[in-house]
């Protein structure tokens, strides 16, 4: 039995560098099903770079990525990746602007992806049924068939999320989820997430430490990286490095 | 579901153009035959040839809006695919001329006599047989564009990058075609054309057929443009115009729905281009200047991209005032074409079509948005 047999995610000792700037320096991170892993860390601690190389954006120098404990994301592009069941939603909201609320989600919809299948593709009622149940729960019922670039920015980031649901992903990557949005939103974002991890695998990128508080889970501090603690909130929080490193600045 | 896709292509716009273009494809030929000339309605032979040549340029304007309008991709050498149908049009005509030609030669075109050639180059074999030729029209720019797009949007080369290899592909093919050597003709072409499927080109109810045959192909092209941009490929190809790297990320690999808009782009093109040769008369090298793509872009961006009556009526416009300045004032036609694009660059972003969407929506606003929700709450009184 190999390490990685059991987990979703499976980063070890994960490098990348640019132009000799080491954006990843031997990162090594778990996450098992159904779990939440909230990721916090100062400006250029890898975060984004980290979603980059999982989702095959950015290949990385050494060390291994598996998903689902036996495929080996190294190899695939960004296409396979999100096929075989990574979704990423991004941290400035990147939605189809000129594009209905409805159809971004449809175009999201797990589906066969080939261009004659989406050539000779007719709704069918499961997948209305599908998009409507995503809409009520991203609240944007009513404003289906607005153009997706009159949206807030806050209803954007739910939009993109409703996105992430459509294409019924086994592990979520989220990018700073709660940028823009008002406490109350904030609030209800925190309890979708933890609604989508008791069927999922996530990780959430975040600056904002009372959503990451709010979320109740275990999180992992990177610096410069790699990790630098790990823990729940409150231990990580608690840790002199984390405090000199990030929090105390 | 075959039965769902043509009921989506035939949408109410869709349905509308075709059905006036299927009226021009029937009045313009009546009017040319059965009025007498000098009687009121008659179409002079002239006019069936330029409004037919037209009909052919918005065919390739379509066939560029959709890979431009729809997905993203500008291409400044879409003339080249054009060309190319038409050089495969221009061999069978060739071969229909026989022993008609100066020099009497049975199976070699005029130029390979005086070029002392002895026998016919292998890759003109078969261009006598229209069953042969007539898929070539399409396989030639359609294998081009396959080829062409397999490497090109491989390597993501998108944007600017991707303008420039199309423009240089269409420079290469410009000057292979204009050598001698190359066997098509070099500087002079293809011309001097007798007969098409046993009819004489020259002749006033073949000219008329022609010009039908045009209108019936801008119908095709509309409602096979309709149908691809109705279906939900066509979201996704307004998705990889505006977003090309999320789409990746949903799981779309947008290289090959370039690939597929881009090779039945170039097959449409090349049918305009080969029903445009018989109508002109002539093939030449000069069909592969980049000036040609360009104006082709232009047509494009002054009726609307992103829409499909759009483009017909750009290229229909720009061809009339480019007709009438040309005989006018010949001197200045450049730089009204060259004017026109900087004012529609900068004023009319979504062209004509978008213009007169404008001044409907304006125009009705203010019957179908609902009243304010302000307006609910009454004042307590």
């Amino acid at each position: 039995m190999s390490q990685h047999a059991g987990t979703m995610l499976y980063l070890n000792g994960v490098s990348v560098a640019f132009d000799g700037f080491k954006a990843l320096n031997n990162l090594s991170i778990i996450v098992h099903p159904n779990e939440m892993l909230a990721i916090i860390g100062p400006n250029g601690a890898g975060k984004t770079t980290m979603m980059d190389c999982i989702t095959g954006k950015t290949r990385p120098d050494q060390g291994e990525l598996y998903f689902d404990g036996r495929t080996d994301l190294s190899k695939l592009d960004e296409a396979a990746i999100a096929n075989l069941g990574i979704g990423r939603k991004f941290q400035k909201p990147t939605v189809f602007e000129s594009h209905t609320v409805w159809d971004n989600l449809l175009l999201s919809l797990k589906s066969p992806r080939s261009v004659f299948a989406a050539l000779r593709y007719s709704p069918t009622n499961a997948d209305d049924a599908r998009i409507e149940e995503i809409l009520d729960t991203i609240r944007l019922a009513g404003r289906k068939h607005e153009l997706a670039a009159g949206l807030s920015h806050g209803q954007k980031q739910w939009l993109e999320i409703g996105m992430l649901l459509a294409q019924d992903p086994k592990l979520l990557l989220v990018d700073e989820p709660v940028a823009g949005m008002t406490d109350a939103e904030t609030v209800e974002t925190a309890k979708l997430l933890r609604e989508i991890a008791t069927t999922r695998s996530v990780v959430v990128v975040e600056h904002d430490m009372s959503f990451v508080r709010e979320l109740g889970t275990r999180v992992t501090c990177l610096a410069e990286g790699s990790v630098l603690a790990e823990g729940s909130l409150d231990q990580v929080s608690a840790n002199p490095i984390v405090i000199e490193r990030y929090l105390g600045r | 579901m075959i039965t769902q896709m043509l009921l989506r292509a035939l949408d109410k716009k869709a349905s509308w153009l075709i059905a006036i273009i299927l009226i021009v494809a029937i009045a313009i030929p009546a009017c040319n035959l059965l009025i007498p000339p000098g009687q009121f309605g008659h179409v002079p032979g002239y006019a069936v040839t330029l409004f037919g040549k037209y009909l052919c340029y918005a065919v390739l304007a379509l066939a560029l809006d959709l890979v431009w309008g729809y997905v993203g991709i500008l291409s400044l050498g879409h003339a080249a695919f054009f060309a190319l149908g038409g050089y495969a049009m221009g061999m069978y005509l060739m071969r229909q001329i026989g022993s008609r030609g100066v020099y009497a030669n049975p199976v070699l075109p005029d130029f390979m006599v005086f070029l002392n050639w002895k026998e016919l180059p292998w890759y003109w074999l078969g261009f006598d047989m229209w069953w042969f030729a007539f898929p070539m029209v399409m396989l030639v720019p359609g294998v081009l564009a396959f080829v062409f797009g397999w490497f090109a949007f491989r390597s993501r080369v998108t944007g600017v990058y991707l303008s420039i290899i199309t423009q240089a592909m269409t420079f290469a093919l410009l000057l292979a075609f204009f050598r001698n050597d190359f066997g098509f003709g070099g500087n002079n072409g293809l011309t001097d054309f007798k007969d098409i499927l046993g009819f004489s080109v020259q002749a006033a109810s073949t000219r008329a057929a022609l010009f039908a045959l045009s209108a019936l192909l801008l119908a095709l092209s509309v409602f096979v443009c309709s149908m691809i941009v109705n279906s939900k490929l066509g979201k996704v190809m307004v998705a990889i115009r505006d977003g090309e790297s999320r789409t990746r990320f949903l799981g779309w690999r947008p290289e090959n729905v370039k690939l597929f808009a881009f090779t039945v782009s170039a097959v449409l093109a090349g049918l305009a281009g080969a029903l445009y040769v018989p109508q002109v008369g002539i093939i030449n090298p000069g069909e592969f200047a980049p000036e040609n793509s360009i104006e082709a872009v232009i047509w494009v961006a002054v009726g609307g991209r992103g829409t499909i009556v759009g483009p017909i009526i750009g290229a229909l416009l720009v061809n009339a005032g480019k007709s009438y300045f040309t005989g006018a004032l010949p001197e200045y036609w450049l730089f009204a074409l060259g004017g026109l694009f900087v004012f529609v660059t900068l004023f009319l972003p979504k062209g004509i079509v978008g213009l007169v969407g404008n001044f409907r929506s304006r125009k009705t606003k203010p019957t179908v948005v609902p009243p304010p929700l302000a307006a609910k709450v009454e004042p307590a009184e």
